[in-house]
């Protein structure tokens, strides 16, 4: 295998404007190695080799004639099928939208375009973004990069995959209950959440639109950072974007953080933790206190139910998103059906898998008349910050949410977060480490973790993976 | 104890325009009401005087200049349509004979 795939994006931008290498080896490289591994790890839906190769060509043009866009000009990217692309098929994981072929680019994606960025292909994810491993996939399972047995988590395990698997060198993903950050720490890359409002979300297939958001997947920070200054700001198509001043993420890395105050929440260390996990992110946390940042033990005591108020807010949201599936203007019709009514709901039978149904299902039932209140209601008013009220009986936490119990806080608050490489299993599989900030502070959270990435190697490990003997 | 019974999946299939098979309803049934266990624990927290939080970062009514600009072309929007009869989508039909 050549050397260019395993360069970051700054990296291999830096060798495009010494002038050691031009985007077309690059991308016949990433080509390359899509062909050798991903027939074991399956991360791509789609891969668009001539859009590839002929945008290389325009972006080695620019540089041969001194006349690079910026920082992303020429780097190979890929992007989660969640997210619209003007000619090439976007299915979102589902068989109802196995052959829309979208008429428009999502804002984020035409940004990375007009930055010079070159698209690899279209990442797996579980359908409609719902799920934690790619196995609601309506097309097939994503494998872990680390370990080929494992899922690379979910539901933009695709796009870890990739990145992981050195198979593009930065991705974009989403984050609706966990589903950058998860994958991110299941398959050992750096995983951003931004704030709520802070990318824009237009044509990104809706799962539920208060909590969805676009963020990157990267070798590291400093990869995050341009990737994020590339598909921050506000958007006149998406008027829950927000027009808060985009700073200049790379610029202020470096700074430290000394004198940070960080907060360990205590109901995040709980009875059942994997031991190398909790061992791995008190390690982390002392090499952070290292840096010259201050801890504290905080408590989030919303913690216990966020779990469930998500549970109530994405499938409802999801339930009223997921109506325009109806076999009319776009996607899969069922035949065979009596009337409108019929069509409707044989198509939205045969389109749509078993988690997606009962999420349609539950959400459709939460907010049924009589219902409204006592359920989606109530978790509005849980989402509000601040609100008092008795701590419940402890109860057991579900092993299988535990990570979503880490994650969806995130969401419904609207914070950025970040999951970042902190160390390994003795088995060798990836430990993530989260770190959340304050609502559109995304250069104090990618500061934080420069600073993390400047003292250890974990970003730097790279799965053992081999092509398949043919 | 259940509290979803057949006739409420039943109910809530059809708001939801879903056709469900027998197997797939008593499954459903199963498994929501194994959710909404989970869920009941929000019902027992007091949130009187509470504002409900529709979005976490404030979102306000954003308008935009009156201003004419181009929509993406008709042929472009037809083209995803599973059934079309020139410019139209064709659907089966609503009103009865």
């Amino acid at each position: 295998m050549g050397t260019l795939a395993s360069l970051t994006a700054h990296e291999l931008a830096a060798r495009y404007r010494r002038g050691e290498a031009v985007p077309t080896e690059a991308v016949t490289e990433y080509l390359a190695r899509i062909d050798a591994l991903d027939p074991q790890v399956r991360a791509f839906l789609t891969v668009t080799r001539e859009d590839a190769l002929r945008r290389a060509a325009e972006a080695d043009a620019r540089f041969r004639s001194g006349a690079p866009r910026g920082p992303l000009d020429g780097v190979p990217i890929a992007l989660k099928d969640v997210l619209c692309t003007r000619g090439i098929r976007s299915t979102c994981g589902s068989k109802i939208l196995e052959r829309f072929v979208p008429p428009y680019d999502a804002t984020v994606v035409a940004r990375l375009f007009a930055a010079g960025a070159i698209l690899l292909g279209k990442l797996n994810m579980d359908e409609f973004a719902m799920g934690s491993s790619t196995e609601h996939s309506a097309f097939f399972t994503t494998h872990n990069p680390w370990d080929l047995a494992r899922v690379p988590g979910g539901s933009s395990g695709g796009a870890a995959a990739a990145v992981a698997a050195d198979m593009a060198a930065l991705t974009l993903g989403t984050d609706t209950g966990g589903s950058i950050r998860q994958p991110a720490a299941f398959s050992g890359v750096l995983g951003l959440k931004p704030t709520y409002g802070r990318v824009s979300r237009y044509g990104l297939i809706a799962f539920a639109s208060s909590l969805d958001q676009v963020g990157p997947f990267a070798k590291d920070v400093e990869d995050a950072a341009l990737m994020l200054q590339a598909i921050a700001g506000a958007d006149p198509m998406d008027s829950t974007s927000i027009d808060v001043p985009v700073p200049d993420y790379r610029a202020g890395l470096a700074e430290g953080i000394e004198g940070l105050r960080l907060g360990v929440p205590a109901e995040y260390f709980i009875d059942g933790m994997d031991p190398e996990v909790e061992r791995a992110v008190r390690t982390a946390i002392a090499t952070l206190e290292g840096l010259g940042a201050r801890t504290e033990p905080v408590s989030l005591p919303h913690t216990e139910y966020g779990l469930a108020a998500y549970y109530v807010i994405a499938p409802a949201e999801a339930s009223s998103n997921l109506a325009r599936y109806d076999g009319v203007k776009y996607g899969l019709r069922a035949g065979g059906a009596r009337d409108l009514i019929d069509m409707y709901s044989k198509t939205r039978a045969a389109g749509f898998g078993t988690e997606v149904k009962r999420r349609v299902m539950l959400g459709t039932y939460v907010l049924s008349a009589g219902y409204y209140d006592a359920y989606y209601g109530q978790a509005q008013k849980m989402r509000t910050p601040g609100v008092a009220f008795k701590m419940g009986e402890k109860e057991d936490p579900l092993q299988m949410y535990l990570n979503d119990i880490f994650t969806i806080p995130v969401n419904l608050a609207g914070l950025p977060g970040v999951s970042i490489p902190g160390g390994f299993t003795q088995t060798g599989l990836p430990i993530g480490l989260q770190l959340i900030g304050r609502a559109f502070d995304e250069a104090l959270l990618l500061r934080a973790a420069h600073a993390y990435q400047q003292v250890t190697t974990w970003h730097t490990r790279k799965p053992p993976l081999e092509p398949a003997p043919r | 104890m259940t509290r979803i019974s057949l006739e409420d999946v039943e109910h809530v299939a059809r708001l939801a325009r879903l056709d469900l098979s027998a197997a797939e309803k008593e499954r459903m049934r199963k498994e929501l009401d194994g959710i909404l266990s989970y869920i009941d624990k929000l019902r027992a927290i007091d949130t009187s005087g509470v504002e409900p939080t529709a979005h976490a970062v404030p979102v306000t009514n954003v308008m935009r200049d009156d201003t004419e600009c181009p929509s993406l072309p008709q042929e472009d929007m037809l083209a995803n349509a599973p059934d079309r009869h020139g410019e139209l989508f064709r659907v089966p039909k609503i009103i009865e004979e």
